[in-house]
Protein backbone atom coordinates (compact mmCIF):
# COMPACT_ATOMS: atom_id res chain seq x y z
CA UNK A 1 0.00 0.00 0.00
CA UNK A 2 0.99 3.38 -0.93
CA UNK A 3 2.14 6.00 2.14
CA UNK A 4 -0.18 9.32 2.34
CA UNK A 5 1.24 11.66 4.97
CA UNK A 6 -0.06 15.25 5.84
CA UNK A 7 2.02 17.48 7.17
CA UNK A 8 0.81 20.19 9.03
CA UNK A 9 -1.61 20.94 6.58
CA UNK A 10 -4.23 24.09 6.32
CA UNK A 11 -6.11 25.47 3.72
CA UNK A 12 -7.67 29.09 3.42
CA UNK A 13 -9.97 29.95 1.01
CA UNK A 14 -9.95 34.10 0.18
CA UNK A 15 -13.64 35.66 0.91
CA UNK A 16 -14.56 39.50 0.52
CA UNK A 17 -14.38 39.84 4.24
CA UNK A 18 -10.91 37.79 4.61
CA UNK A 19 -9.54 34.50 4.87
CA UNK A 20 -12.06 31.02 5.76
CA UNK A 21 -10.26 28.46 7.23
CA UNK A 22 -11.09 25.36 5.52
CA UNK A 23 -8.81 22.79 7.56
CA UNK A 24 -7.22 23.46 10.37
CA UNK A 25 -3.41 22.09 10.61
CA UNK A 26 -3.40 18.50 10.18
CA UNK A 27 -1.09 15.95 9.99
CA UNK A 28 -2.07 12.47 9.04
CA UNK A 29 -0.54 9.30 7.98
CA UNK A 30 -2.44 6.92 5.63
CA UNK A 31 -1.24 3.22 4.64
CA UNK A 32 -4.48 1.33 5.35
CA UNK A 33 -6.21 -0.22 2.61
CA UNK A 34 -9.59 1.32 2.95
CA UNK A 35 -9.95 4.75 4.76
CA UNK A 36 -13.18 6.55 4.95
CA UNK A 37 -13.81 10.30 5.53
CA UNK A 38 -16.93 10.60 7.05
CA UNK A 39 -18.54 14.50 8.15
CA UNK A 40 -21.22 16.90 7.81
CA UNK A 41 -21.68 19.02 4.95
CA UNK A 42 -18.93 21.15 4.66
CA UNK A 43 -16.59 19.89 7.34
CA UNK A 44 -13.80 19.90 5.03
CA UNK A 45 -13.75 16.13 3.95
CA UNK A 46 -13.71 17.02 0.08
CA UNK A 47 -11.15 19.10 0.77
CA UNK A 48 -8.66 16.60 2.75
CA UNK A 49 -9.47 14.06 -0.27
CA UNK A 50 -8.50 16.73 -2.88
CA UNK A 51 -5.46 17.43 -1.25
CA UNK A 52 -4.26 13.93 -1.94
CA UNK A 53 -3.92 14.07 -5.46
CA UNK A 54 -3.32 18.19 -5.92
CA UNK A 55 -6.98 19.30 -6.55
CA UNK A 56 -6.76 21.75 -3.51
CA UNK A 57 -3.28 22.74 -3.01
CA UNK A 58 -2.47 22.88 0.94
CA UNK A 59 -2.33 27.02 2.39
CA UNK A 60 0.40 26.25 4.27
CA UNK A 61 2.31 22.52 5.16
CA UNK A 62 2.91 19.70 2.78
CA UNK A 63 1.35 16.26 1.46
CA UNK A 64 3.41 13.81 0.42
CA UNK A 65 2.23 10.19 -1.50
CA UNK A 66 5.04 7.92 -1.09
CA UNK A 67 7.66 10.74 -0.50
CA UNK A 68 6.26 12.26 -3.50
CA UNK A 69 5.39 16.35 -2.63
CA UNK A 70 1.60 16.87 -4.43
CA UNK A 71 3.30 20.62 -4.71
CA UNK A 72 6.16 20.18 -6.28
CA UNK A 73 5.43 16.66 -8.03
CA UNK A 74 2.02 16.81 -8.98
CA UNK A 75 2.40 15.06 -12.54
CA UNK A 76 3.89 12.19 -11.11
CA UNK A 77 1.70 12.21 -8.03
CA UNK A 78 -1.50 12.26 -10.57
CA UNK A 79 -0.28 8.70 -12.09
CA UNK A 80 -0.70 7.21 -8.38
CA UNK A 81 -3.46 8.35 -7.37
CA UNK A 82 -6.62 8.54 -9.57
CA UNK A 83 -9.82 10.37 -8.42
CA UNK A 84 -13.75 9.60 -8.72
CA UNK A 85 -16.00 12.47 -8.27
CA UNK A 86 -19.51 12.70 -6.86
CA UNK A 87 -20.73 13.47 -10.47
CA UNK A 88 -19.67 11.22 -13.07
CA UNK A 89 -21.14 13.73 -15.95
CA UNK A 90 -18.44 16.35 -15.17
CA UNK A 91 -15.70 13.83 -15.25
CA UNK A 92 -16.47 12.21 -18.01
CA UNK A 93 -15.19 14.75 -21.23
CA UNK A 94 -15.48 12.69 -24.46
CA UNK A 95 -18.73 11.39 -26.54
CA UNK A 96 -18.87 8.04 -26.57
CA UNK A 97 -18.36 5.27 -23.64
CA UNK A 98 -15.42 3.62 -25.43
CA UNK A 99 -13.19 6.87 -26.67
CA UNK A 100 -13.89 8.23 -22.93
CA UNK A 101 -12.32 5.49 -21.61
CA UNK A 102 -9.52 5.54 -24.20
CA UNK A 103 -8.53 8.90 -23.60
CA UNK A 104 -7.20 7.58 -20.36
CA UNK A 105 -5.28 5.54 -22.31
CA UNK A 106 -3.26 7.88 -24.47
CA UNK A 107 -0.66 8.54 -22.20
CA UNK A 108 0.31 4.81 -21.72
CA UNK A 109 -0.78 3.51 -25.35
CA UNK A 110 0.30 5.32 -28.09
CA UNK A 111 -0.89 2.87 -31.14
CA UNK A 112 -4.61 3.63 -31.67
CA UNK A 113 -5.44 0.00 -32.50
CA UNK A 114 -3.43 -1.54 -29.27
CA UNK A 115 -5.13 1.79 -26.70
CA UNK A 116 -8.65 0.48 -28.36
CA UNK A 117 -8.29 -3.33 -27.33
CA UNK A 118 -7.17 -1.84 -23.98
CA UNK A 119 -10.02 0.47 -23.23
CA UNK A 120 -12.80 -2.36 -24.59
CA UNK A 121 -10.47 -5.06 -21.99
CA UNK A 122 -11.10 -2.28 -19.14
CA UNK A 123 -14.69 -2.00 -20.46
CA UNK A 124 -15.72 -5.55 -20.22
CA UNK A 125 -14.20 -5.75 -16.70
CA UNK A 126 -16.98 -3.28 -15.21
CA UNK A 127 -19.38 -4.93 -17.62
CA UNK A 128 -19.78 -2.21 -20.00
CA UNK A 129 -18.52 -3.36 -23.26
CA UNK A 130 -21.74 -3.55 -24.91
CA UNK A 131 -21.98 0.19 -24.24
CA UNK A 132 -18.84 0.84 -26.03
CA UNK A 133 -20.24 2.88 -28.76
CA UNK A 134 -23.37 4.63 -26.73
CA UNK A 135 -23.39 8.03 -25.97
CA UNK A 136 -22.34 9.16 -22.51
CA UNK A 137 -25.43 11.17 -22.19
CA UNK A 138 -27.67 7.89 -22.65
CA UNK A 139 -26.11 5.90 -19.80
CA UNK A 140 -27.86 5.93 -16.54
CA UNK A 141 -26.29 6.73 -13.44
CA UNK A 142 -24.79 3.72 -12.25
CA UNK A 143 -23.68 3.14 -15.85
CA UNK A 144 -21.85 7.11 -15.43
CA UNK A 145 -20.20 6.27 -12.40
CA UNK A 146 -18.81 2.67 -13.44
CA UNK A 147 -17.71 4.32 -16.90
CA UNK A 148 -15.92 7.24 -14.43
CA UNK A 149 -14.36 4.36 -12.65
CA UNK A 150 -13.26 2.64 -15.13
CA UNK A 151 -11.77 5.72 -16.51
CA UNK A 152 -10.10 6.38 -13.81
CA UNK A 153 -8.57 2.91 -13.59
CA UNK A 154 -7.61 2.58 -17.06
CA UNK A 155 -4.59 4.80 -15.72
CA UNK A 156 -3.47 2.25 -13.05
CA UNK A 157 -3.71 4.17 -10.39
CA UNK A 158 -2.26 2.86 -6.45
CA UNK A 159 -4.80 5.32 -4.71
CA UNK A 160 -7.52 5.93 -5.29
CA UNK A 161 -9.05 8.71 -3.70
CA UNK A 162 -13.48 8.64 -4.29
CA UNK A 163 -15.61 11.69 -3.13
CA UNK A 164 -19.10 10.83 -2.11
CA UNK A 165 -18.93 8.15 -5.42
CA UNK A 166 -22.38 7.04 -4.38
CA UNK A 167 -24.31 10.06 -3.29
CA UNK A 168 -26.21 10.40 -6.55
CA UNK A 169 -27.36 6.65 -6.90
CA UNK A 170 -29.91 4.46 -6.06
CA UNK A 171 -29.64 2.35 -3.89
CA UNK A 172 -28.91 -0.92 -6.22
CA UNK A 173 -26.01 1.02 -7.47
CA UNK A 174 -24.90 2.17 -4.52
CA UNK A 175 -24.39 -0.71 -3.21
CA UNK A 176 -22.64 -2.12 -6.29
CA UNK A 177 -19.91 0.67 -6.41
CA UNK A 178 -19.68 0.62 -3.12
CA UNK A 179 -18.92 -3.37 -3.33
CA UNK A 180 -16.58 -2.82 -5.97
CA UNK A 181 -14.95 0.21 -4.25
CA UNK A 182 -13.88 -1.86 -1.12
CA UNK A 183 -13.11 -4.53 -3.50
CA UNK A 184 -10.31 -2.94 -5.66
CA UNK A 185 -6.81 -4.16 -5.42
CA UNK A 186 -5.60 0.19 -4.97
CA UNK A 187 -6.04 1.92 -1.85
CA UNK A 188 -8.94 3.47 -1.70
CA UNK A 189 -9.41 7.11 0.02
CA UNK A 190 -13.03 6.90 0.14
CA UNK A 191 -15.37 10.14 1.00
CA UNK A 192 -18.55 9.18 2.48
CA UNK A 193 -21.89 9.79 4.08
CA UNK A 194 -22.94 6.11 3.63
CA UNK A 195 -21.91 4.94 7.05
CA UNK A 196 -22.93 1.51 6.41
CA UNK A 197 -19.79 1.95 3.57
CA UNK A 198 -17.42 3.14 5.83
CA UNK A 199 -18.21 0.82 8.76
CA UNK A 200 -16.23 -1.83 5.57
CA UNK A 201 -13.49 0.21 5.91
CA UNK A 202 -9.99 -0.60 7.97
CA UNK A 203 -9.81 3.42 9.20
CA UNK A 204 -12.79 5.87 9.45
CA UNK A 205 -11.55 9.55 10.10
CA UNK A 206 -14.58 12.04 11.22
CA UNK A 207 -14.02 15.27 10.12
CA UNK A 208 -15.84 18.68 11.72
CA UNK A 209 -15.49 22.19 11.26
CA UNK A 210 -11.94 21.75 9.30
CA UNK A 211 -10.47 19.25 11.57
CA UNK A 212 -10.15 15.40 12.13
CA UNK A 213 -11.67 14.75 15.20
CA UNK A 214 -12.12 11.21 15.47
CA UNK A 215 -9.92 8.26 13.95
CA UNK A 216 -9.54 5.31 14.57
CA UNK A 217 -11.36 1.72 13.61
CA UNK A 218 -14.39 1.92 11.76
CA UNK A 219 -17.17 1.07 14.88
CA UNK A 220 -15.59 3.13 17.17
CA UNK A 221 -15.28 6.53 14.57
CA UNK A 222 -19.09 5.47 13.14
CA UNK A 223 -20.32 5.57 16.64
CA UNK A 224 -18.62 8.44 17.70
CA UNK A 225 -20.12 10.35 14.56
CA UNK A 226 -23.57 9.34 14.99
CA UNK A 227 -23.03 10.37 18.80
CA UNK A 228 -22.63 14.15 17.68
CA UNK A 229 -23.86 14.37 14.44
CA UNK B 1 -33.13 14.38 -28.08
CA UNK B 2 -31.87 16.63 -26.64
CA UNK B 3 -28.05 18.11 -26.31
CA UNK B 4 -27.25 16.10 -29.57
CA UNK B 5 -25.92 19.12 -31.87
CA UNK B 6 -23.44 17.60 -34.36
CA UNK B 7 -23.97 14.15 -33.16
CA UNK B 8 -21.72 11.28 -31.25
CA UNK B 9 -20.01 8.74 -33.29
CA UNK B 10 -22.53 6.01 -34.32
CA UNK B 11 -20.03 2.84 -35.75
CA UNK B 12 -21.11 1.58 -39.49
CA UNK B 13 -19.88 0.03 -42.68
CA UNK B 14 -20.70 2.98 -44.84
CA UNK B 15 -18.25 4.55 -47.61
CA UNK B 16 -18.20 7.23 -45.12
CA UNK B 17 -17.51 5.91 -42.14
CA UNK B 18 -14.61 4.06 -43.75
CA UNK B 19 -13.32 6.74 -45.31
CA UNK B 20 -10.08 8.03 -43.35
CA UNK B 21 -10.69 10.53 -40.81
CA UNK B 22 -8.28 13.13 -42.40
CA UNK B 23 -9.64 12.88 -45.88
CA UNK B 24 -13.44 14.04 -44.36
CA UNK B 25 -11.83 16.73 -42.33
CA UNK B 26 -10.31 18.24 -45.52
CA UNK B 27 -13.58 17.25 -47.49
CA UNK B 28 -15.32 19.42 -45.20
CA UNK B 29 -13.21 22.28 -44.50
CA UNK B 30 -13.43 22.89 -48.93
CA UNK B 31 -17.06 21.96 -48.94
CA UNK B 32 -17.08 24.41 -45.98
CA UNK B 33 -15.68 26.86 -47.72
CA UNK B 34 -17.00 26.57 -51.19
CA UNK B 35 -20.69 26.84 -49.75
CA UNK B 36 -19.29 30.40 -47.95
CA UNK B 37 -17.66 31.30 -51.29
CA UNK B 38 -20.42 30.67 -53.86
CA UNK B 39 -23.09 32.88 -53.35
CA UNK B 40 -27.61 32.81 -54.51
CA UNK B 41 -29.63 30.73 -53.10
CA UNK B 42 -30.47 28.10 -56.20
CA UNK B 43 -26.69 26.99 -55.00
CA UNK B 44 -27.50 27.32 -51.31
CA UNK B 45 -30.48 24.81 -51.68
CA UNK B 46 -27.96 22.82 -53.97
CA UNK B 47 -25.59 22.28 -50.32
CA UNK B 48 -28.46 21.56 -48.38
CA UNK B 49 -29.54 18.76 -50.94
CA UNK B 50 -26.10 17.35 -50.72
CA UNK B 51 -25.76 17.45 -47.26
CA UNK B 52 -29.15 15.64 -47.08
CA UNK B 53 -27.92 13.47 -49.37
CA UNK B 54 -24.61 12.47 -47.34
CA UNK B 55 -27.33 12.25 -44.20
CA UNK B 56 -28.92 9.29 -45.71
CA UNK B 57 -25.75 7.88 -47.18
CA UNK B 58 -23.87 7.51 -43.33
CA UNK B 59 -27.40 5.82 -42.43
CA UNK B 60 -27.80 8.31 -39.12
CA UNK B 61 -31.41 8.68 -39.97
CA UNK B 62 -33.91 12.10 -39.98
CA UNK B 63 -34.16 11.80 -36.15
CA UNK B 64 -30.51 12.56 -35.13
CA UNK B 65 -30.90 15.05 -38.36
CA UNK B 66 -33.70 16.66 -36.81
CA UNK B 67 -31.84 16.64 -33.69
CA UNK B 68 -28.48 18.11 -34.90
CA UNK B 69 -30.97 20.69 -36.06
CA UNK B 70 -33.03 21.35 -33.59
CA UNK B 71 -30.30 23.81 -31.25
CA UNK B 72 -29.78 26.25 -34.23
CA UNK B 73 -33.82 26.31 -35.47
CA UNK B 74 -34.16 29.04 -33.38
CA UNK B 75 -30.89 30.93 -34.88
CA UNK B 76 -31.97 30.13 -38.40
CA UNK B 77 -35.13 31.60 -38.50
CA UNK B 78 -33.79 34.74 -36.52
CA UNK B 79 -31.19 35.11 -39.55
CA UNK B 80 -33.95 34.50 -42.20
CA UNK B 81 -36.41 37.06 -40.56
CA UNK B 82 -33.15 40.05 -40.35
CA UNK B 83 -32.19 39.10 -44.11
CA UNK B 84 -35.83 38.73 -45.58
CA UNK B 85 -36.10 42.33 -44.16
CA UNK B 86 -32.82 43.65 -45.03
CA UNK B 87 -32.04 42.42 -48.33
CA UNK B 88 -35.21 39.74 -49.36
CA UNK B 89 -35.91 36.22 -49.39
CA UNK B 90 -33.54 35.24 -51.85
CA UNK B 91 -30.37 36.44 -49.29
CA UNK B 92 -32.74 34.51 -46.40
CA UNK B 93 -32.62 31.15 -48.50
CA UNK B 94 -29.15 31.19 -49.24
CA UNK B 95 -27.51 32.52 -45.37
CA UNK B 96 -30.25 29.73 -43.88
CA UNK B 97 -29.51 27.01 -46.47
CA UNK B 98 -25.95 27.53 -46.31
CA UNK B 99 -25.92 27.33 -42.39
CA UNK B 100 -28.33 24.22 -42.40
CA UNK B 101 -26.39 22.09 -45.15
CA UNK B 102 -22.67 22.78 -43.11
CA UNK B 103 -24.40 21.81 -39.53
CA UNK B 104 -25.54 18.94 -41.36
CA UNK B 105 -22.18 18.50 -43.05
CA UNK B 106 -20.54 18.96 -39.82
CA UNK B 107 -22.82 16.22 -37.64
CA UNK B 108 -22.08 13.39 -40.88
CA UNK B 109 -18.54 14.48 -39.65
CA UNK B 110 -18.71 13.85 -36.13
CA UNK B 111 -21.25 10.85 -36.11
CA UNK B 112 -18.99 8.74 -38.81
CA UNK B 113 -16.03 9.37 -36.89
CA UNK B 114 -14.35 8.32 -33.91
CA UNK B 115 -13.07 11.30 -31.71
CA UNK B 116 -10.06 9.63 -31.13
CA UNK B 117 -9.52 9.17 -34.65
CA UNK B 118 -10.37 13.12 -35.42
CA UNK B 119 -8.18 13.78 -32.35
CA UNK B 120 -4.80 11.78 -34.08
CA UNK B 121 -5.32 13.93 -37.19
CA UNK B 122 -5.33 17.14 -35.47
CA UNK B 123 -2.39 15.94 -33.45
CA UNK B 124 -0.56 15.09 -37.30
CA UNK B 125 -1.59 18.09 -38.92
CA UNK B 126 -0.21 20.55 -36.10
CA UNK B 127 3.07 18.75 -35.81
CA UNK B 128 5.16 21.03 -37.55
CA UNK B 129 3.64 23.54 -35.51
CA UNK B 130 5.79 22.25 -32.61
CA UNK B 131 8.72 23.96 -33.33
CA UNK B 132 6.78 27.06 -33.26
CA UNK B 133 5.54 26.70 -29.71
CA UNK B 134 2.43 25.20 -30.25
CA UNK B 135 1.44 21.55 -28.46
CA UNK B 136 -0.62 19.71 -30.95
CA UNK B 137 -1.81 17.37 -28.15
CA UNK B 138 -3.09 20.35 -25.98
CA UNK B 139 -4.96 21.40 -29.11
CA UNK B 140 -6.07 18.28 -29.87
CA UNK B 141 -7.63 18.00 -26.49
CA UNK B 142 -9.10 21.12 -26.95
CA UNK B 143 -10.70 20.65 -29.80
CA UNK B 144 -12.29 17.88 -28.50
CA UNK B 145 -13.65 19.25 -25.49
CA UNK B 146 -15.36 22.14 -27.65
CA UNK B 147 -16.93 19.65 -29.61
CA UNK B 148 -18.50 18.36 -26.03
CA UNK B 149 -18.94 21.47 -24.47
CA UNK B 150 -22.01 21.89 -27.24
CA UNK B 151 -24.42 19.22 -26.67
CA UNK B 152 -23.54 20.12 -22.50
CA UNK B 153 -24.25 23.67 -23.18
CA UNK B 154 -27.27 22.84 -24.57
CA UNK B 155 -28.56 20.37 -21.98
CA UNK B 156 -27.21 22.87 -19.49
CA UNK B 157 -29.75 25.36 -21.30
CA UNK B 158 -32.65 23.46 -21.65
CA UNK B 159 -32.73 22.60 -17.44
CA UNK B 160 -32.10 26.25 -16.89
CA UNK B 161 -35.24 27.19 -19.39
CA UNK B 162 -37.42 24.57 -17.33
CA UNK B 163 -36.28 25.50 -13.73
CA UNK B 164 -37.12 29.21 -14.71
CA UNK B 165 -40.76 27.57 -16.27
CA UNK B 166 -41.16 25.96 -12.88
CA UNK B 167 -40.77 29.05 -11.30
CA UNK B 168 -43.41 31.02 -13.49
CA UNK B 169 -40.11 33.18 -14.77
CA UNK B 170 -40.09 32.17 -18.31
CA UNK B 171 -40.24 35.69 -19.56
CA UNK B 172 -37.27 36.97 -17.09
CA UNK B 173 -33.95 36.61 -18.87
CA UNK B 174 -31.96 37.11 -15.71
CA UNK B 175 -34.40 33.55 -15.01
CA UNK B 176 -32.40 32.17 -17.72
CA UNK B 177 -29.51 33.60 -18.63
CA UNK B 178 -27.76 34.25 -15.05
CA UNK B 179 -28.29 30.55 -13.89
CA UNK B 180 -27.15 29.14 -17.53
CA UNK B 181 -23.78 31.43 -17.41
CA UNK B 182 -23.24 29.91 -13.85
CA UNK B 183 -23.45 26.84 -14.50
CA UNK B 184 -21.28 26.73 -17.37
CA UNK B 185 -18.63 28.41 -15.93
CA UNK B 186 -19.03 25.43 -12.87
CA UNK B 187 -19.25 22.97 -15.91
CA UNK B 188 -16.37 23.78 -17.15
CA UNK B 189 -14.10 24.10 -14.10
CA UNK B 190 -15.72 20.47 -13.22
CA UNK B 191 -14.33 19.59 -16.27
CA UNK B 192 -10.76 21.10 -15.68
CA UNK B 193 -10.74 19.26 -12.36
CA UNK B 194 -11.83 16.07 -14.04
CA UNK B 195 -8.97 16.34 -16.38
CA UNK B 196 -6.16 17.24 -13.91
CA UNK B 197 -7.37 14.24 -12.03
CA UNK B 198 -7.28 11.63 -14.28
CA UNK B 199 -3.64 13.49 -15.33
CA UNK B 200 -5.10 14.27 -18.93
CA UNK B 201 -2.90 17.39 -20.31
CA UNK B 202 -0.07 17.04 -17.96
CA UNK B 203 2.15 15.59 -20.72
CA UNK B 204 0.83 18.43 -23.12
CA UNK B 205 2.09 20.89 -20.95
Amino acid sequence: MSTVRFEAVTVTAPTLDGDVLILDRTDLTLTEPRIALIGANGSGKSTLARLVNGLVTATTGRVLVDGLDVAQEGREVRRRVGFVFTDPAAQLVMPTVLEDVALSLRRTHRDKAVRRTAALAMLAEFGLEELAARSVHSLSGGQRQLLALAGVLATGPDVLVADEPTTLLDLANSRRIGDLLLGLAQQLVLVTHDLELAARCDRVLVVDQGRVVHDGPAAGAVAHYRSTA
Amino acid sequence: MRGQLLGDHRPGTTWLHRLPAGTKLLGLLVVGIVVVAVRGPVSALGFLALALGLVAWSGMGIRLALAALRGILLVAALLAAWQAWQHGWGRAVEAVGDLLALVLLATVLTVTTPVDEVLDVITRVLQPLRRLGVNPEAVALAFSLAVRAIPTTIAIADETRDAALARGLERDPRARLTPLVIRVVAHARATGDALQARGIGDDER
